[in-house]
């Protein structure tokens, strides 16, 4: 749905985005990933024309987006960045419903919307409807300004490392909120960050940059298993790539058919392991109990077969 | 406390050393003093300071109580239209014993006291800690009893009211045209002011030259800017028939609201400038990037967030500009700076004096209104302009 087509850009004679070609799906979440001066950011803000591109084009569905009026194109596409930039001096619903107003939305449409929203966002709304910025915590905020951004059902969301900010605990529940609400809606997602984890969590698609070019892109496990060279190797950490893979690897995919002495082994005294559990916190289990299989159920609690630590580090999963 | 234990030390001595009213047998001689002691009975003044000590008592013990301070400010709202009183007494008197001619002004005493009980009736309510908007309106309410008493008719005998009776006619044109000259000083300096600001704070290469220009027009004497206006207006007013038409002339209001007006234009611009500035720039970010248009983000965002600012740069400039008008007498601007002059090339004091009390009302009642209409936005509100 939007199309890099050999763009480039550069401030002050010093390249930030040289040559970029690239073809964003409907649907997908896509990270933009790189260290900082990579040129990520950059490519983010062209699309909405926060910052202007010097030659090559940009299509959203297939039109040059410098067709579109800038105003409309910006209304169309959701934005939220690190330091949120909530209005101060309006409430939360208010900031919410910023872009359905300049939209002309009515205000029975508009209620409803911000309602929606901060039910997503598991707010409730009769008590945050009207809170004033400076009486939400980091990560409320961030969720209201992510709420702002989808407020009119943008076809994309741009997200400019939209949890940087924010401690570890509230980090990682923003990032599942964010993951459900994309499996949810099906909304074409850009993210920019430079937190690995945070991009093989969420991407369903990685663009590592370096220096305004792409190095590679492809899926997490993809960049995980065939980095194209030493750059990305390095930069997705050399040494615990391998644990890296096993977060990538639910349980399932080393399943091994249920044999009675199982049932033997059941261990009530921790979380049994689901075929949705990833293989790094299976491993983590077995550490723990000091055993090298553990039984496998499934979300009604039947048994569904066991998994073997020895298969966890045969070959053949790459 | 001790701003009410300094006052009262400093009335003691302004009531014992300075004269409460001067007696002369006419207008241009300045005569003799009389003092607070000479106007009282031993009695009176033996109970005039005890009422004031037990006040004091009374406030110091229940500094963190409202009825003992409230009760502080009542008497002391009440103690300026009691001077006022023994002044006009004293006046009546003199007409009397002596002949209508005789001409009693009030003194340099009954100045200081004045100013000193209303300081200390100030304190007494800023104690209070009342909201802003309740605190305006107890200050106005402080103001009642001087007002009742001015109206009576009570002091008719005094200079200070014979003069305005003489110029009663002129006295409400001065104050309408002082007005007028910082109206048509101020409100361009606002409509120039706030978007050259604007404009500042978004290319910030222009404050390289247009700053330093208005920092020193700043430093230029008024006199001297009226003077440098009155040869280019004059020369222009008789090249174009049209200019002069409108009234624009060497001297006269032209060359005086254009000397205020630069005058202005400092305070409004740079606490513009800051009021913009302290903005998030994030906020202004998310502002565009949501596609909200220049004038939009002008509209609902950096002016109702600077608005705090804006208006503190507003109350400063029309305060300066209420002073400063009072100058432009001097090239014929007229105001109630011709009725100080009027008493300065005179040698009447008390017609000085009532050129300036105006004056000195006019920007109070500005600085007030000014501090009140701030809080009516919500940005004023918040605890923290940065937050978020």
């Amino acid at each position: 749905m939007i199309t890099f087509d050999n763009t480039s850009k550069a401030y002050a004679g010093v390249p930030a985005i040289s040559g970029l070609n690239l073809n964003i799906a409907r649907g997908e979440l896509l990270v933009l990933l790189g260290p900082s001066g990579s040129g990520k950011s950059t490519a983010l803000k062209m699309m909405n024309r926060m910052v202007d591109h010097d030659s090559g084009r940009i299509l959203l569905d297939g039109q040059e987006i410098y067709s579109f009026n800038v105003q409309d194109l910006r209304r169309r596409m959701g934005y939220a960045i690190q330091s949120v930039g909530l209005f101060p001096h309006w409430s939360v619903a208010r900031n919410i419903a910023t872009v359905p107003r300049l939209l002309g939305w009515n205000t029975e449409r508009i209620n409803q919307r911000i309602d929606e929203l901060l039910t997503l966002f598991a707010m409730e709304p009769a008590q945050y409807r009207q809170r004033m910025p400076h009486q939400l915590s980091g990560g409320q905020l961030q969720r209201v300004g992510v709420a702002r951004a989808l407020a009119a059902d943008p076809d994309v969301l741009l997200m400019d490392e939209p949890f940087g900010a924010l401690d570890p605990v509230t980090r990682a529940s923003l990032q599942l909120e964010l993951q459900r609400i994309h499996r949810a809606s099906g909304k074409t997602i850009v993210l920019v960050t430079h937190d690995i984890d945070e991009a093989l969590l969420l991407a369903t698609r990685i663009v590592l940059l370096d220096q305004g070019r792409i190095v590679q892109v492809g899926t997490p496990l993809e960049l995980l298993q065939n980095p194209a060279n030493d750059f990305v190797a390095d930069f997705l950490g050399r040494a615990d790539r391998g644990l890296k893979l096993l977060s990538l690897r639910t349980v399932a995919d080393y399943l091994r058919p249920a044999v009675p002495s199982d049932i033997e082994s059941t261990d009530t005294t921790h979380n049994p392991l689901q075929l949705d559990t990833t293989v790094r916190e299976a491993i983590s289990h077995m550490a723990a109990l000091g055993v090298t299989s553990l039984p496998v159920y499934d979300a009604q609690g039947q048994l569904q077969g066991s998994l073997h630590a020895a298969d966890l580090l045969a070959p053949g999963h790459g | 406390m001790p701003v009410l234990a300094l006052c009262l030390a400093l009335a003691c001595a302004a009531a014992w050393a300075l004269p409460l009213v001067r007696v002369a047998p006419n207008r241009l001689l300045s005569g003799e003093g009389v003092g607070l002691t000479d106007l009282l009975t031993g009695p009176q003044c033996a109970l005039a300071l005890g009422l004031g000590v037990a006040l004091l008592l009374l406030a110091a013990a229940g500094r963190r109580h409202r009825a003992p301070q409230g009760l502080l400010a009542a008497a002391l709202a009440c103690a300026l239209p009691l001077l006022w009183w023994l002044a006009a007494r004293h006046a009546d008197s003199v007409v009397l014993t002596e002949s209508p001619r005789f001409r009693t002004a009030l003194g340099a005493g009954f100045w200081s006291l004045l100013a000193l009980a209303w300081l200390a009736c100030l304190d007494a309510i800023d104690r209070l800690r009342l909201a802003p908007r309740h605190q305006l309106l107890v200050t106005a309410l402080a103001t009642v009893p001087m007002v009742l008493i001015l109206l009576s008719g009570m002091g008719n005998e005094l200079s200070i009211l014979k003069e305005f009776m003489n110029r009663r006619d002129v006295f409400g044109i001065a104050v309408l045209r002082h007005l007028q000259i910082v109206a048509l000083a101020c409100v361009p300096a606002v409509l120039l002011g706030w978007p050259l600001a604007w404009a500042l704070v978004r290319w910030t290469a222009l404050q390289r030259w247009s700053l330093p220009v208005l920092n020193i027009i700043q430093t230029i004497p008024s006199i001297a800017l009226f003077g440098l206006f009155m040869a280019p207006l004059g020369w222009a007013a008789t090249h174009w028939p049209w200019l002069q038409s409108a009234g624009v002339r060497g001297v006269g209001l032209a060359p005086a609201v254009l000397a205020l007006l630069l005058y202005a234009l400092l305070p409004i611009t740079r606490s513009a400038m800051a009021g913009l500035q302290s903005v998030p720039v994030a906020v202004t970010t998310a502002a565009r990037a949501m596609g909200m248009g220049p004038w939009h983000i002008v509209w609902q965002v950096e002016l109702p967030l600077a608005w705090p600012v804006l208006m503190a740069g507003l109350r400063t400039a029309v305060v300066q500009t209420i002073g400063l008008a009072a100058v432009t007498a001097l090239v014929g601007a007229g105001g109630l700076g011709s009725i100080m002059f009027d008493g300065l090339f005179s040698a009447a004091n008390e017609l000085v004096i009532l050129g300036v009390v105006p004056i000195v009302l006019l920007a109070v009642l500005a600085d007030a209104g000014f501090k009140a209409l701030t809080p009516l936005t919500p940005a004023s509100r918040l605890p923290n302009p940065r937050a978020a």
